[in-house]
């Protein structure tokens, strides 16, 4: 083969025969072969590898959190973790199950609060998408997704503890709401969104109304995707300790032993009290 | 507008063309209902815009107090001592920007370099030829399994958003402070004049921090770039391979810069993230208030003073550090806002193409 | 009878707007009158006056862009859901103009039922489809004969009657369509409109549907949208042939003639008609 690839018209004409019997005169194969010491192809492994490796590298703490939890609260696992009360300190044993209660009920209570709000602001948004408003809620949306949550327990501390002159799950409830409430309501835009336009036409067209149209054909369409919306904004609330920690305080004690009703435990603050066991209940919560 | 009672005969009319009909104009309560209805929906709409209003305005409001009796003395002072009531926050905006910024560094290599892997599809690749060597890949079950691995994968890294930040707080007192001590302690032995490693690692600190601070917003960074670059059209795609370019061209040459703008504002909602974490750095940071650049010295970070302070804050305490709270609420804002906007111009961007 | 039809001067290309002759405006449900249709500044549909007759099947035929759909969306205030939409004219039901300020577009969609293209039902059971019209009219009587008897109507009871809780969605194509047709004749509306019915179907279901219409007219009346010409030959007793007017550098559409299918079928008057008839243009 020759190495040269430039063709003289001379050549041509003579390499006329020679092309036809093979084409392939003249086009040196030694540059296609993909070799690892051509720099383009090292470059290109060596990015492949340092991204794959890169990326699993970033799940080790994924692992690694797991691991440190099922060995060391797995250890201290009994059905009297869920049942007692924590321990007096230094002491051994006792459990949290006023936390667990805590959780549920402010939790709960989040939930209450956000789901319609959430829920009807998703249906405003995707029945008016243009207009300025739905732009600005959007916007709104988006960026209180962000908020920090020991803010959102700042202002829950001035704008319910300090008025009402004590702490309670109220004030932890709605610090929690405004965390969960962003997520909702994006979800459930997008959920109702993807109900096809004909039939929300073809339940205008046989005479319903608007609240009749959402309330009976929108929102049941789009019911699985405001669950899992709902789901999500509650995992992230169970887990949120820093809005919890001046709003609802902690007590030791169980709602009703205790005769100030207000007074009720977050579930995350009790970690801090550095008992082994007691971090367990994060991988049921997280999950 | 037509009277109530030209109404009601309308209404009566109507009924009389054909009795025994079924159907009929809405009743009252159906039109209250439905007005009322849609009223709510811009109420509960509108309220979120004015929720962000009020948020401002009331953190704002109790630290009217301590802006009147500190003035802006307090954003560059560097005492915190309640006792003669000398309050200055600065080694915490100082933390607060420190942390947030290396752990955006570490983050954003690694988040970005994790979106890339997802959305060229590496392990989909890798599994798919494994596969082929065992003639498996047209498989009924088998077959599916490279999409599954992909699948898995992106939902493993979004789970690492998923764990609730005191976990990651206990994970890097109990786990990282130990493993990495040593080594600091060697970096601070050999290289102790270069500022960074100035300082003995003792216990918590900014590495420490920055270290679990980078694992929590690299979710964040991955989902949103991933997105950016899922959404590169295939087209740009085919034609950088077809003018004869290598994989790693293609992604620095073309796929990178056409998603920069979602990328970028994958980064800039990151940093906003980890700008407002609180209970992790809180155990991991070493509540000291000193500004230091060395990564082994605690220090502090605006929402862990918050954290710290809050529960036991005396009523004099209070306005200060709602004071605190409304420069981290500025902070966060104007970048969350910003990292808002960077991604609607990349989002609208695409859609115009 | 006079029978003679609405006239529009194709050589101007424009309307001499001569007044419709004395038909017999006994039988006439709907009276539709457009003079002018906007939407936004983008002008749709200028001069067509069309009556829609009790117990008859009406089709409005046209080529695509002639603003047959929006002339029939007009007819049950579907179009006030499209922004900019604004028209000149009146539509009358049984003598009062539906467009009035005191008339709520709710109830005209009561009754006055649509069929839409594309069949559509709601994502619940078939029972619930059917029965969602009783409910929202709050009809207190035995839901389970109406939905029966709706759907005998549609030509559907045979083939679901023994599952009514499945989803309306795992029918086929053209059972999703007997079953919008049977959700919108399940509370006896007046009139029924259809747009295209069975332009998503197969042969043998629109010819299902096509019998379905001849029957249902005895009970209804009927105004259908088609682009099918046999379809409106064998289905229709009155025509409207719809035209689009480029002069003006829009497309606005008009309509060129109405009369008897019959007859507009065999020896239509206007050019436009004739040729598209003779199929000249789609």
């Amino acid at each position: 083969m020759s190495k040269d690839n430039s063709f003289s018209r001379k050549e041509l004409n003579s390499a006329d025969n020679e092309l036809v019997q093979n084409p392939f005169a003249g086009v040196d194969f030694a540059e296609l072969e993909l070799s690892l010491y051509r720099p383009r192809t090292l470059f290109t492994i060596i990015l492949s590898c340092l991204v794959t490796v890169m990326t699993f590298v970033a799940l080790i703490p994924l692992f690694a959190v797991l691991w440190m939890l099922i060995w060391r609260g797995g250890q201290k696992l009994s059905l009297a973790l869920f049942t007692e009360l924590p321990p007096a300190p230094l002491e051994q044993g006792g459990g949290f199950g006023n936390a667990i209660i805590g959780t549920v009920i402010m939790v709960g209570l989040a939930t209450l609060i956000t789901v319609p709000l959430g829920v009807l602001t998703g249906v405003f948004l995707a029945q008016a998408q243009d207009s300025k408003l739905a732009g600005g809620v959007r916007f709104a949306a988006k960026v209180l997704t962000g908020f920090p949550s020991i803010l959102a327990g700042v202002f829950a501390y001035g704008a319910v503890v300090l008025a009402m002159g004590g702490f309670s799950a109220i004030a932890g409830a709605i610090a929690l709401s405004i965390l969960m409430l962003p997520t909702i309501i994006l979800t459930s835009e997008s959920a109702i969104a993807m109900v096809p336009a004909k039939m929300k036409e073809a339940a205008i067209g046989i005479g319903a109304t608007s609240a009749q149209t959402a309330l009976m054909v929108l929102l049941p369409t789009a019911m699985p995707g405001i669950l899992t919306g709902i789901m999500l904004a509650v995992a992230r609330a169970a887990g949120e300790t820093a809005p919890l920690l001046f709003t609802a305080l902690f007590s030791n004690y169980w709602i009703a032993t205790n005769g100030q009703v207000e007074l009720m435990p977050g579930c995350p603050s009790p970690i801090r009290s550095n008992s082994p066991g007691q971090r367990r209940w994060c991988l049921f919560l997280s999950s | 507008m037509a009277s109530a009672s030209s109404k009601a005969q309308l209404r009566e009319e109507v009924a009389s063309w054909n009795p025994g009909q079924i159907w009929q104009a809405p009743t009252q309560t159906q039109r209250l209902l439905d007005s009322a209805f849609r009223r709510l929906c811009v109420g509960f709409a509108a309220f979120t815009i004015l929720l962000i209003a009020w948020l401002v305005l009331e953190i704002a409001f109790r630290a009217m107090p301590a802006f009147r009796e500190h003035g802006l003395g307090f954003i560059y002072g560097t005492t915190w001592d309640p006792n003669k009531a000398q309050y200055g926050i600065l080694p915490e905006i100082w933390g607060t920007l420190y942390t947030s910024l290396l752990a955006l560094v570490v983050g954003s290599a690694f988040g970005v370099a994790a979106a890339i892997f997802l959305s060229e599809g590496y392990l989909g690749e890798f599994v798919f030829k494994i596969l082929k060597r065992g003639n498996l890949h047209a498989h009924p079950v088998w077959g599916k399994l490279p999409e599954r691995l992909e699948l898995l994968l992106k939902n493993l890294i979004e789970l690492l958003a998923a764990v609730p930040s005191v976990v990651y707080g206990l994970w890097g007192l109990f786990v990282i402070i130990p493993m990495i001590r040593p080594a600091c302690n060697w970096l601070h032995a050999q290289f102790g004049w270069i500022p960074f490693f100035s300082t003995t690692l003792s216990g918590p600190g900014v590495l420490p921090a920055v270290f679990v601070l980078s694992i929590m917003i690299l979710p964040t960074i991955t989902a949103i770039s991933r997105d950016a670059l899922a959404s590169v059209p295939p087209k740009l795609r085919m034609a950088a391979y077809g003018l004869g370019a290598t994989r790693w061209e293609t992604i620095l040459g073309v796929l990178l810069p056409t998603a920069a703008r979602g990328i970028f504002g994958g980064i800039v909602l990151g940093c906003g993230r980890a700008l407002g974490e609180t209970m992790a750095l809180a155990m991991l940071v070493g509540n000291a208030n000193r500004l230091t650049v060395s990564l082994f010295s605690p220090a502090n970070t605006l929402a862990a003073l918050l954290a710290n302070s809050f529960p036991e804050a005396g009523a004099k305490e209070i306005p200060v550090l709602m004071y605190a709270a409304l420069i981290l609420l500025a902070i966060t804002l104007v970048v969350n806002i910003v990292g808002a906007l960077v991604l609607e111009r990349a989002a609208g961007k695409a859609v115009a193409r | 009878m006079d029978t003679e039809v609405s006239r529009v001067d194709s050589k101007t290309n424009g309307t001499t707007s001569r007044p419709l002759p004395a038909e017999n405006t006994d039988d006439v449900v709907i009276d539709c009158k457009i003079n002018e249709l906007y939407y936004g500044t983008f002008k749709a549909v200028r001069d067509t006056q069309i009556p829609i007759k009790k117990n008859s099947i009406t089709a409005f035929i046209g080529p695509s862009g002639c603003g047959k759909s929006t002339v029939l969306r007009c007819l049950n205030r579907m179009n006030d859901l499209v922004r900019g939409f604004r028209f000149q004219g009146h539509v009358k039901y049984r003598g009062k103009d539906i467009y009035d300020r005191s008339i709520d577009p709710v109830a005209v969609r009561r009754y006055i039922g649509m069929v839409f293209q594309q069949p559509n039902p709601f994502a619940t059971s078939i029972f619930n489809n059917v029965a969602f019209g009783l409910r929202i009219n709050k009809f207190k009587g035995s839901k389970i004969e109406k939905v029966e008897q709706a759907l005998k109507r549609a030509a559907l009871w045979d083939e679901v009657k023994d599952k009514l809780n499945n989803s309306g969605l795992s029918l086929s194509g053209g059972q999703q369509q007997r079953l919008c047709i049977a959700r919108a004749v399940a509370t006896d509306p007046e009139v029924l409109l259809m747009d295209e019915p069975c332009s998503a179907l197969d042969p043998i279901a629109t010819r299902k549907i096509e019998e379905l219409m001849l029957e249902l007219k005895n009970r209804y009346t009927i105004a259908i949208v088609t682009h099918n010409l046999q379809q409106a030959q064998r289905v229709a007793d009155k025509t409207g042939f719809l035209y689009v007017d480029t002069t003006a550098g829009g497309r606005t559409g008009y309509l060129v003639e109405y009369g008897d299918s019959k007859q507009m079928f065999e020896d239509p008057k206007e050019k436009h008609t004739q040729d598209y008839i003779r199929g000249e243009f789609s």
